[in-house]
């Protein structure tokens, strides 16, 4: 079985800060992580092919720094690894990005199984797997908590819903998104870390894929960010000090003056 | 390269600290853009002087004029209709009345003839009902076609989806094969008046950043709405819309999704995104013996037990309990916050609230400046003084009511 498993480089957002005097995201010191939630999809991956033996390739499209997080990837014990960097593809909104990585899965070729992360801790947008999956014609499902079994022609998986759970068959090839309950990701090897420091990170630009070029980048992007602003702080409230007692009698009383109980 | 700073640039360095990814230095008293820029286009709004530019294809890709009407997906299971769907019918109107079209419902499933006559009284103008056997259990790839369908023939120039697991996953799927865009999980929408563009307000970067984001060369116009921040619409007394019925021949359809089951799982007493009261426990609470509190004060309110990621990282209670940017987005009556310092991803997922009351030790706590309430000091004693109160007032209930 051929798995390919699509990750993100993304900056660790629980380390940003926002600077209050400027109103600025504070860069310094925030480090770029792979996205949580694609550490769950390697984690399958791997653990899939443990059961059903074959290969995983792990993708991912962005600056070339992004090689890091594919050698991390490497080090946790993924066959292959690939970037897809090109200037070309900047300025990518979630369908120009879900092109250009199912163009990499078509050129990779015979893939069975996509698996991604529910959605990237930085974007949130939780888009680009299904996309990926309407560009390639196969069918997907979202916030899979577990994989029940593969057969040659279909995958089953349960996938989490509000207040519950539903069953889903899927023909293969098929992609899905994973959410963190799907299993408890291993930690790299020694062995996986030693290749991960001598591989070399091949990759693929425009001109390597198949690609329409008004559908990558900036130009293959119906969405545009107009303006950015960092969220308004509320205004202060009333604040009690002193003894717990002296304080919550205090609260009780302005909750009664309000009437809100 | 498709942006490129002008010669008007005056060296201010406002784009440096603006940009989300390092990627501008000043050089000789110019913005310099590096490689690690991703084109996002916030320095461009922020230049005091229009020095960066960015080049955009300025053709539409359709005849944005043959695209009218707002829509709202109308998410149902087993003909309930969702919650969320109300909501989305509430600023739907804001935003049909703003362009002077019409408010309408696409709804797909099995015997809804009664929710789409229901739906009408909310202020729909129009009902677009695809009512199929077959359709009857949501299903990714049918549903994917018949709304693909739907907007082929009647062309919405907007369409609103809950930021649900349905919406979540339908909604990049229709965009994909429609080929238009689709802003994730806003929080905010409105009306460019000179444009007359959909401007998509959202969270980015885990909430530190809201982002408005707008899709001027395509249509339809989609976006998926975080539930529970909207209002929702009420009844309209004598408001007339009526109920079109859209054939679907579902024997086109190839199915290669099958779902096997719905298992309901109900975990908790009370589901926190439906409760008036929420108590909320954070890293300030520090054992998992002390959230015992925690649950105490909700139980003694009547409330549901919320978390912030640090507890919830913890271990000190499950997933479903978490609030915030990764967990649940909740808009009750009171928020209580115990011991949760107010970090921008935790408030993201409750400053809806009507009131919010924080017990923090640490008097600096970002949480404080978005509290109605503050109270500075342990909650290891002050918890215990609340359900203590709060006991008190009920034997007086008790005791004025037997009077």
């Amino acid at each position: 079985m051929k798995i390919v498993v699509c990750i993100k480089q993304v900056p660790d957002t629980t380390d940003v800060k926002i600077n209050k005097e400027t109103n600025t995201l504070i860069r310094e010191g925030v480090k770029s992580i792979i996205n949580p939630y694609d550490v769950y999809a390697i984690e399958e991956g791997l653990a899939l092919k443990e059961i059903y033996g074959g290969s995983v390739t792990v993708i991912s499209m962005g600056p070339p720094q992004v090689c890091e997080a594919l050698k991390e990837a490497v080090s946790l014990g993924v066959d292959n690894v690939i970037l897809i960097s090109d200037r070309a593809f900047a300025g990518a909104d979630s369908l120009a990005t879900s092109y250009t990585l199912a163009k990499t899965i078509e050129k990779i070729g015979e893939v069975d199984l996509i698996i991604t992360g529910k959605q990237a801790i930085d974007g949130d947008t939780a888009q680009v797997g299904p996309g990926i999956a309407e560009w390639l014609h196969i069918p997907h499902s979202t916030y899979i908590k577990a994989v029940e079994e593969i057969t040659g022609e279909h995958i089953r998986v349960q996938r989490m819903i509000e207040g519950g759970y539903e069953r889903i068959e899927l023909d293969m090839p098929a992609l899905i998104t994973v959410v963190k309950e799907i299993n408890e990701p291993r930690f790299p090897s020694i062995r996986g870390i030693l290749r991960s420091r001598e591989i070399e990170v091949p990759i693929w630009t425009a001109n390597d894929l198949d690609v329409d070029e008004t559908r990558i980048g900036l130009k293959g992007s119906p969405t545009q960010v107009v303006t950015i602003a960092t969220p308004e702080l509320g205004s202060k409230g009333e604040i009690f000090r002193g003894k717990a007692e002296e304080q919550v009698q205090k609260l009780f009383a302005a909750l009664r003056e309000r009437q809100i109980v | 390269m498709s942006i490129r700073v002008t010669d008007a640039c005056i060296g201010c360095g406002i784009c440096l600290q603006q940009c989300p990814f390092g990627a501008i230095e000043l050089k000789e008293n110019m913005a310099v853009i590096s490689d690690s820029c991703t084109l996002c286009g916030s320095c461009e709004s922020v230049c005091p002087v229009q020095a960066i530019q960015i080049e955009r294809e300025k053709q539409a890709a359709v005849n944005l004029r043959d695209y009218q009407d707002v829509w709202v997906f109308g998410e149902q299971r087993n003909g309930e209709i969702n919650s969320v769907v109300y909501e989305l019918i509430g600023e739907g109107r804001k935003l049909a009345d703003k362009l002077g079209e019409q408010l309408c419902v696409a709804l797909i499933g099995s015997q809804l003839s009664a929710a789409a006559d229901d739906l009408l009284q909310y202020g729909v103008n129009k009902v677009y009902l695809v009512d199929e056997h077959e359709l009857s259990v949501y299903n990714d790839e049918s549903y994917t076609s018949v709304m693909v369908d739907l907007i082929n023939s009647y062309q919405p120039s907007i369409i609103l989806l809950g930021a649900t697991t349905i919406g979540r996953s339908l909604g990049p799927r229709v965009a994909a094969r429609i080929k238009t865009g689709l802003t994730a999980d806003c929080t905010g929408l409105d009306i460019d008046q000179e444009t007359q563009n959909l401007l998509q307000t959202r969270p980015a970067f885990g909430g530190n950043i809201m982002a408005t984001i707008v899709c001027k060369n395509n249509r339809p116009q989609m976006a998926t709405v975080r539930p529970r921040v909207m209002n929702a619409a009420s009844p309209i007394n004598g408001f007339q819309g009526k109920v079109q019925q859209h054939d679907f021949d579902t024997s086109e359809l190839t199915m290669k999704t099958r779902v096997l089951e719905v298992i309901e799982e109900m975990t908790e007493l009370i589901k926190i995104e439906e409760a008036d009261i929420i108590v909320s426990g954070g890293r300030g609470v520090g054992t998992p013996g002390n959230f015992k509190l925690i649950a105490d004060l909700a139980q003694a309110l009547g409330g549901a037990v919320g978390a912030s990621r640090a507890a919830v990282d913890n271990g000190w209670i499950p997933y479903a309990h978490q609030v915030g940017q990764t967990g649940k987005t909740v808009g009750p009556k009171i928020y209580i916050a115990c011991g949760i310092s107010g970090a921008v991803q935790h408030l993201v997922g409750m400053k809806s609230s009507d009131v919010i009351i924080a017990i923090n030790k640490d008097p600096e706590a970002p949480i404080f400046n978005h509290a109605t309430f503050g109270l500075v000091g342990d909650l290891n004693q002050i918890i215990p003084e609340m359900i203590k109160k709060i006991k008190q007032g009920r034997i007086k209930e008790a005791a004025a009511t037997s009077e």
